[in-house]
């Protein structure tokens, strides 16, 4: 491997594109930093002694004489406990006017936790929210993205699920913020004096886009130090993932490979799940639970990115505003925590499964009233009695202001099927409806 | 001399090497790198260059870094001692691997070489043998299992010799063939067997026509699969494609449940290492890990390896079929081994057909069901592969190229509906559109006739009749509103949901509705049947929807209780009850 006294220092590019540009170099590994006139890039493609790499910051102004130089390693962190409190940029920089980190130097994006090696998550993590805890409860060790439209306040219900989530660190891995989002964090974190636990890596709308790409790797190189080496429990926030692909698309349609659905390159699917697979629980006791954003256009889950994301992420929080109470709300028949068979009626009440069904059943039934409704057809008393029930459910339960245990959302629960309907029409088994059902008074 | 090779090229896992010698397509050769060996398949020849996909991270991997050809393709070691084992796409046992991360060019050897096994010998010296004969068995966690001539082999041979009953590890010499020519083979336990081939040590592979009972009624009673039969479940993310594989892995009547868990998530795999072994076969009680085989390939794991991985799962189900047993292979999802193949293409720069998948998709994936089936061996004996894939559709779209082809291939086809699942009426199949091809076979009639009686068909078709005509009327009521149809239709809409509530929909979560044997089956659906053809009158449609709503609870109450239990006759004494209110005479 070539050490910095013998670097050697090439100056002949033979081709630039957007975001790529090719000289004759040798003995160069694959996936190798480079430096582009200051400028970081990573090795893509080697055909015989023709290198090809990829500019992270884009190649405007490059010029065919400029100096390139390798680094004889792929793109690193320095993981130490100093990273606690810290902010830094796509390339594991501080940006925050502090020193630099002094620890021992990790590639990032490593190798996979072997699938025997990891433990089955079952700590559930409770936020609260009963449209997350009640319907679709989160356990640590899972990955989950809220689906959201741009105007939907993503951000604002993320850092609240974060702060309540009690986690060890949380780290926030920001792409494509805003730099008014990205001080709204900043802040947020600050009030609640949880800014000793948190590490930000984070990529502004002002940074170049394909800088992006470095992000969620090297969020999850620190977690991994913190969920290995110091067996914590560890929180990633991912805002925006859709960002993310889009810079993958960039990368890759520059690269001439063919673009499939969306445009996205015919890999988006594991580059997906190589990052989001990174959410572990491990046997020591530590474990890394991601929550992403991926943003959708007009709600549209066809489109490539939140599809590809639905199909490796362990569910999805989806957030609408129900015009009936004027709230936002988390959708129960979008959104699904699939670990949650794990914790609910075991870490929780026995009540919690049928309960969270029967509720979530009795609301489908309101949606069809509704829709016959605004059909201009006439509505049955039992109609009558689902439009009641959802517009209360929706308020007490799945509006995310809520703020309540767990227990209090199913009693909540039940109270509401006593007040609307008779027993035989919940569907609930027996012994609980003997068990729960409130008497009336 | 193997021949050797360097590296010329590299893009992401694809290498292109030179090579000094004859290679072939598909051969395996490793390339070094760093001190490191990483696995690699020819998938291109032009000229000197061999263009390579790499099963691992080819970081670091530099030009002029040397590549050793195997002149072997991409194989896997059949022998005792398979079962219960935790393996990823490329046979490398899982658990020998050190530490809690994957490590680039780690290669476990699968199976346990120290390991006695209680030898009994079934031929003798003298007699003639073919590929697939069986030799010898020994017990594999309750299997008898069969140690064969190998499937390499062509031609007939004769036994010289064979060891007697006794304890032998898998490396021992247990028996010596001589072909026609005298030239003597020794054999030990094992043997290896080039995945992308079929195992063809069979006589004849007939139309199969055994019900294979899964437990899951929506399948059985509805849309059956058979023995050595195919079938496909694509859907939308989060419709339960996975969680309806699963239960079938546990509660089908097979002999051997082969998962292969390809490109989808680590921790639903995790799911199966910490329930599998506790749990038990319903049908020997034994524990379910000891009849299971795990090919974990999970979606952060190598591409390449992802697509070995699917091949590795059916070479294993075919060894086993070839013991006479009866096997389940199960793949989650196909959709992520095409993917691969995509990946590839792509990178290879081939013309792309749709969606930017490989041209010959279609026949890639009907090549692949080809390899299940029910097979007579040599020996007259019985065996068979069931397979059933899993397709990940793109938007959840069935019009695209997977399912299309995958379509093409498999014979049955579940297919999970978003609005069911929206609606929590799990198993999301939809009951109108999915379909199972061996209701047509003659064979499969006869035997289902001979197994529970020849009204059991006519009552199924009765059923769909009755849920085709529910959602005609659904469609309907939508359109004209509750009273803008006449009353009969509520009626004929209710009959159809209690077939929907309480055959079709099933929880997977709960410990006895979970599994329904076919008995039961056969008891639910006689007592639904026979409230759907009485005669009720009601004055308004508000009186029906009611009505049956407690006749539903009620079935559902007897679902979720032990079969003839107190309580289960309790609830069924009180549906008595509920139907005498109402039914005209
Ligand atoms: N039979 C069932 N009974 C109860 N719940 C079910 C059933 N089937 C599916 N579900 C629910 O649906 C969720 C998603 O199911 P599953 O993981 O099988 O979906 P999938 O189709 O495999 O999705 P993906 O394509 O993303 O892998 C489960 O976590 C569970 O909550
Ligand atoms: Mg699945």
């Amino acid at each position: 491997m070539a050490t910095k006294a013998f670097q050697k220092i090439y100056t002949k590019i033979t081709q630039i594109t957007k975001a790529t540009c090719s000289l004759k170099a040798t003995g160069i590994g694959n996936e190798e930093l480079a430096e582009v006139n200051g400028r970081l890039a990573q090795v893509v493609k080697i055909i015989g002694d023709e290198v090809t790499l990829q500019i992270f910051g884009g190649t405007e102004g490059i010029p065919t004489n400029a100096e390139v130089t390798f680094l004889g390693k792929s793109p690193t962190l320095k993981v130490g406990e100093q990273l606690a409190g810290r902010f830094f940029n796509a390339y594991g920089d501080p940006i925050d006017g502090g020193p630099q980190i002094e620890g021992e130097e990790r590639e990032i994006g490593g190798p996979s936790v072997n699938p025997v090696r990891r433990k089955q998550p079952s700590e559930l993590i409770a936020t609260g929210i009963a449209g997350i805890d009640l319907n679709n409860t989160l356990v640590s060790g899972q990955k989950i993205p809220f689906f959201a439209d741009p105007d939907q306040p993503f951000n604002q219900v993320m850092a609240m699920v974060a702060l309540r989530a009690k986690a060890d660190k949380i780290i926030l891995g920001g792409m494509g913020l805003t730099n008014d989002d990205y001080l709204f964090y900043r802040q947020v974190f600050d009030n609640a004096g949880a800014l000793d636990r948190i590490i930000s890596f984070v990529n502004t709308t002002e940074n170049p886009p394909v800088e992006r790409l470095l992000v969620p790797d090297m969020a999850l190189t620190a977690a991994e130090y913190f969920a290995v080496d110091k067996n914590e429990s560890v929180l990633v926030l991912l805002t925006d993932m859709t960002l993310y692909a889009d810079a993958l698309s960039i990368v890759s349609n520059r690269m001439d490979q063919i673009p499939s659905k969306d445009s996205m390159p015919g890999s988006l699917y594991s580059d997906l799940a190589k990052i989001y697979e990174k959410a572990v629980q491990f046997p020591s006791g530590g474990s890394i639970t991601i929550i992403a954003v991926t943003t959708l256009s007009g709600g549209d889950i066809t489109h490539s990115i939140p599809d590809n994301t639905g199909y490796i992420t362990e569910g999805q929080l989806f957030l609408r505003r129900d015009t009936d109470i004027s709230k936002v709300i988390v959708d129960p028949f979008r959104s699904l925590s699939r670990l949650k068979q794990l914790v609910i009626g075991i870490k929780t009440r026995e009540d919690h499964p049928q309960v969270m069904n029967a509720l979530i059943r009795l609301f489908a039934d309101a949606a069809n009233a509704k829709t016959k409704m605004e059909n201009g057809f006439d509505l049955s008393e039992y109609d009558q009695r689902t439009l009641t029930f959802a517009k209360e459910y929706s308020r007490n339960l799945l509006a995310i202001d809520v703020n309540i245990s767990i227990d209090e959302m199913l009693d909540r629960g039940w109270s509401l099927l006593a007040k609307n309907f008779k027993k035989e029409e919940v569907g609930i088994r027996q012994a609980l409806v003997d068990k729960y059902w409130p008497k009336s008074n | 001399m193997s021949t050797k090779g360097k590296v010329k090229g590299i893009i992401a896992n694809l290498v292109i090497v030179e090579a000094d010698g004859p290679v072939s397509q598909n051969e395996i050769c490793y390339l070094e790198t760093m001190g490191t060996k990483l696995m690699a398949e020819i998938i291109k020849v032009i000229g000197a260059n061999a263009y390579v996909q790499v099963f691992e991270s080819t970081r670091g991997l530099k030009i002029g870094d040397v590549v050793e050809f195997t002149g072997h393709m991409l194989e896997v070691v059949l022998g005792p001692g398979i079962l219960s084992r935790n393996y990823d796409g490329l046979q490398n046992d899982l658990d020998k691997m050190e530490g809690v991360f994957l490590k680039r060019g780690d290669y476990t050897y699968p199976l346990d070489v120290d390991k006695l096994w209680d030898f009994t010998p079934l031929a003798i010296p003298g007699d003639e043998v073919v590929a697939g004969s069986w030799l010898a068995q020994v017990p594999e966690n309750g299997q008898p299992h069969k140690i064969m001539v190998p499937f390499v082999l062509n031609g007939k041979y004769t036994v010289k010799s064979i060891v007697g009953k006794g304890q032998y590890n898998i490396n021992e010499q247990i028996a010596v063939l001589i072909d026609h020519d005298g030239n003597e083979l020794p054999l030990t336990m094992i043997q290896k067997w080039p995945v992308k081939k079929a195992i063809k040590a069979y006589r004849e592979k007939p139309r199969p026509f055994r019900l294979l009972e899964t437990g899951v009624r929506i399948i059985d009673t509805i849309n059956p699969i058979v023995e050595g039969g195919t079938g496909f479940i694509p859907g939308p993310f989060g419709t339960g494609k996975t969680v309806l594989q699963h239960a079938i892995s546990k509660q089908a009547e097979a002999d051997i449940v082969v998962i292969a868990a390809c490109g989808e998530r680590a921790n639903e795999v995790v799911e199966i290492f910490t329930e599998f072994p506790e749990l038990e076969d319903p049908h020997t009680g034994r524990k379910l890990m000891e009849r299971t085989v795990i090919i974990a390939n999970t979606s952060n794991m190598p591409v390449a390896s992802r697509e070995a991985s699917v091949y590795t799962a059916m070479t294993i189900s075919e060894y086993y079929r070839s013991m006479g047993l009866k096997v389940l292979m199960m793949a989650d999802s196909t959709s992520r081994w095409a993917q691969a193949l995509r990946e590839m293409s792509n990178r290879l720069e081939e013309l792309p057909g749709q969606d930017a998948f490989p041209m010959d998709l279609s026949a890639i994936i009907a090549n692949f069901y080809s390899r299940a089936g029910y097979v007579f061996l040599n020996n007259g004996k019985t065996g068979s592969v069931t397979f059933i894939g899993t397709v990940s559709p793109a938007g959840g779209n069935l019009k695209e190229p997977v399912t299309e082809s995958t379509k093409k291939a498999a014979r049955c086809f579940y297919a999970l509906q978003q609005s069911r699942a929206d609606s929590k009426r799990y198993p999301a199949i939809n009951p109108i559109d999915s379909y199972s091809k061996y209701l047509e076979y003659p064979e499969f009639e006869e035997y289902i006739e001979k197994r529970i009686g020849s009204k059991w068909i006519p009552m199924v078709n009765e059923a769909k009749t009755i849920l085709q005509r529910g959602m005609e009327v659904s469609e309907q009521i939508d359109i004209l509103g509750d009273d803008g149809v006449p009353i009969d239709y509520h009626l004929k809409l209710w009959k159809s949901e209690i077939i929907d509530f309480v055959i079709l929909q099933q929880d997977a979560f709960d410990k006895i509705d979970m599994l329904t044997p076919l008995e039961r089956q056969q008891y639910m659906l006689e007592k639904v049947m026979e409230i759907c053809n009485l005669d009720f009158t009601f004055d308004t449609f508000t009186e029906i929807s009611g009505y049956f709503k407690r006749i539903i609870n009620n079935l559902r109450q007897m679902n979720y209780s032990d079969f003839e239990s107190e309580k289960f006759v309790g609830y069924e004494n009180e549906l008595k009850n509920i139907i005498k209110e109402r039914e005209v005479a």
